[in-house]
């Protein structure tokens, strides 16, 4: 129950893009239509879940402060924490990496849709976000950091996918200003989606 | 000879190289900055500690935090003394304990203009974004608020965030805490609203719903299991 | 995407004609989250720029060495070891301010300006240059964080580096502070509305 609700508090109410707005640089060049914009979105999901629960288990077993004491009573006042970012960076890289050469040994088809994306994502600042959330809140067990990573992630694809679809519109048949056309908008478009989101506060299941 | 930079070995020699490299300026920077960082998170909890009784302190906090709190100890819910350092206690992962399970702090204020004793109580909850946290100092008597001191980590700014301004947590100055010898905590309601149990209430701060809402459940989770304490001052 | 061009506008470019922010659109997470008030901006501005500079100097330094399948995690790890260093510092020197700006220290590894001068200017370049290009979009970077931090603080809290600055006066005649401006939605429309006003002004920048 409590991880059914993080998860819907995670999509909804601490959405990565309208109420952190983390992930923006991808977000704002890869929404300019909807199919590569699911397909990027699809990608974030993925390496949050994957991740998330990782990282948890690093943090918790590893580098937390006393967090090395399975190994003997004399580590337990190692602190590592100091290690946490880099460590973070590079399970995400690494993740990146791994997944995608198994996605292009495995699923040539998903590697031709997706594969552009992967590259960008270890620099997608949604998932180290996702980590250091982790690690700033506390939370207390590995399937908590997947749901909440599960969350993130689909926050993020509905928030893509959404301006996506505005964009492909707005291109259309909206006549905008020559200095705001293409990111100006987009900003300003998606800083109103932001504002609606808003209303989300406080929902609790 | 010329090096083949696509090689194996030699990106493999490249990496262990530069994870040696970075592992040990990193753990230098560290151990390094420790002790200063350290010092920087104690004063900081000091100062907040402080913040409760109305005292800001000026230059060196340490110094002042030690000449005014002359006494820190840990109780448990009966409100006998146990073992341990009362500045080192965790109140995060205590308040998640069973009320009967927890160390619970108290530090020990006398202030300089008339010598009083004031007992901080530290307490911690969660608001919308993340943890909030705060200290209430309670008089001689057990039973009313000196002062409150209230932090957040990342509250809306001009919204819940107000809860650390002394707009906020002055409110909180000569409530009780206890009516008719039963334990009450001070509730935090929307502006117009009475609460139901006839206790004694502040303000919440308008479009902090939320954060409020945290704030009093806070109140009464975290100090709930003094009242045995509070009482014996009491007597 | 190697362009050799001389250290003055390699210095001077990203203020304005390509500006890290405005134009290149990169580094926006933080703009966003940073600058409710100006004084983490003005620290979070310091602390890129700081980062920039070293990295791009030290990529550029062992620029012939990398091997290129593992050109991205050297990368990494370097920008997320100076990182690190400014994380441990700020912590040490400037608690009040890394409080502040929390996990969005740490996100500055993420933060698209750096890879993305690292990988075009960086790795291509002589370390003296690739500095200069540093500071100078680390500066170009602070330049719109100031200026977004500015306006929101005036208008959202009315104080300027926590100092009262719309008199009290103004209140009492009923001003009241656009508590609006201090969410993050904000920030993109005051983002945009600098796009908006640089591009008026620099017409080969605007898109169809």
């Amino acid at each position: 129950m409590e991880n059914l609700n993080l998860f819907i508090r995670s999509i909804f109410v601490d959405n990565m893009i309208f109420a952190y707005f983390l992930g923006m640089c991808s977000f704002l060049a890869v929404s300019k239509n909807v199919k590569t914009a699911f397909g990027l979105g699809i990608a974030v999901t993925f390496m949050l879940v994957i991740t998330l629960p990782i990282n948890y288990l690093l943090e918790t077993y590893v580098l937390r402060a006393g967090a090395l004491k399975w190994l003997g009573a004399e580590f337990a006042d190692v602190d590592l924490s100091f290690l946490s970012l880099i460590m973070f960076i590079a399970v995400i890289a690494s993740m990146t990496q791994l997944v995608e050469m198994t996605v292009e040994k495995y699923s040539p088809s998903l590697y031709s849709s997706l594969g552009i994306f992967l590259p960008l994502i270890a620099v997608n600042c949604a998932i180290l976000g996702g980590s250091l959330f982790m690690q700033q809140r506390g939370f207390d067990s590995i399937l908590t950091a997947g749901c909440a990573g599960a969350g993130w992630g689909l926050g993020w694809l509905l928030a893509i996918c959404a301006i996506a679809a505005i964009r492909e519109r707005l291109a259309q048949y909206s006549n905008i200003p020559a200095p705001l056309r293409g990111t100006g908008i987009t900003f300003i478009v998606t800083a109103l989606m932001g504002i609606a989101f808003m209303s989300f506060l406080g929902i609790k299941i | 000879m010329t090096l083949n930079k696509q090689s194996n070995i030699y990106t493999v020699i490249y990496i262990v190289v530069m994870v040696v490299v970075v592992g040990t300026a990193l753990a230098l920077t560290a151990m390094t900055l420790k002790p200063i960082q350290s010092r920087n998170v104690s004063a900081d909890k000091m100062k907040q500690i402080l913040a409760s009784v109305h005292v800001t302190p000026e230059k060196d906090v340490i110094a002042d935090f030690n000449s005014l709190i002359v006494e820190q100890y840990i109780i448990d819910s009966n409100g006998n003394k146990v073992e341990g350092n009362a500045f080192d206690v965790d109140v995060a992962s205590q308040v998640k304990l069973d009320e009967t399970e927890r160390q619970l702090p108290v530090f020990v204020c006398q202030l300089p203009e008339d010598g009083s004793l004031k007992y901080i109580l530290p307490m911690y909850g969660a608001g919308l974004w993340g943890p909030i946290w705060g200290y209430v100092a309670v008089n001689g008597d057990g039973k009313t608020i000196y002062g409150a001191y209230f932090a957040h980590q990342g509250e809306t700014p001009g919204l819940g965030a107000e809860i650390e301004k002394p707009a906020f947590s002055d409110q909180f100055n000569g409530k009780s805490l206890f009516s008719d010898d039963r334990f009450v905590p001070v509730a935090v309601l929307k502006k117009g609203l009475k609460p139901s149990e006839g206790q004694e209430y502040v303000d919440a701060i308008s479009g902090g719903t939320i954060t409020s809402t945290g704030v009093s459940n806070m109140i009464a989770n975290s100090l709930s299991p003094y009242q045995q304490f509070l009482k014996t001052l009491n007597d | 995407m190697a362009e050799k061009i001389n250290n003055r506008s390699a210095l001077l470019n990203p203020f304005s004609k390509e500006n890290p922010v405005i134009v290149q659109i990169l580094g926006i997470c933080s703009v966003l989250a940073v600058t409710a008030k100006l004084e983490p901006a003005i620290v979070m501005g310091i602390s890129v720029t700081a980062v920039l500079a070293f990295s791009n100097v030290i990529i550029s330094l062992l620029r012939n060495t990398i091997p290129t399948n593992i050109r991205i995690i050297v990368q990494l790890v370097v920008v997320a070891g100076l990182v690190v260093i400014v994380d441990q510092l700020l912590k040490a020197f400037a608690y009040d301010a890394s409080k502040q700006l929390s996990v969005f220290i740490g996100l500055i590894i993420t933060n698209c300006i750096l890879m993305g001068r690292l990988e075009a200017f960086a790795m291509a370049n002589k370390p003296w240059p690739s500095f200069l290009d540093g500071v100078g979009n680390g500066i170009g970077y602070g330049i719109i964080l100031v200026i977004v931090g500015f306006i929101r603080e005036l208008f959202g809290s009315g104080t300027l580096l926590g100092y009262q600055v719309i008199p009290q006066a103004a209140y009492e005649a009923g001003y009241v502070n656009n508590g609006l401006m201090i969410l993050p939605p904000m920030a993109l429309i005051v983002v945009a509305c600098i796009i908006w006003v640089h591009r008026s002004g620099n017409k080969e920048l605007q898109e169809n």
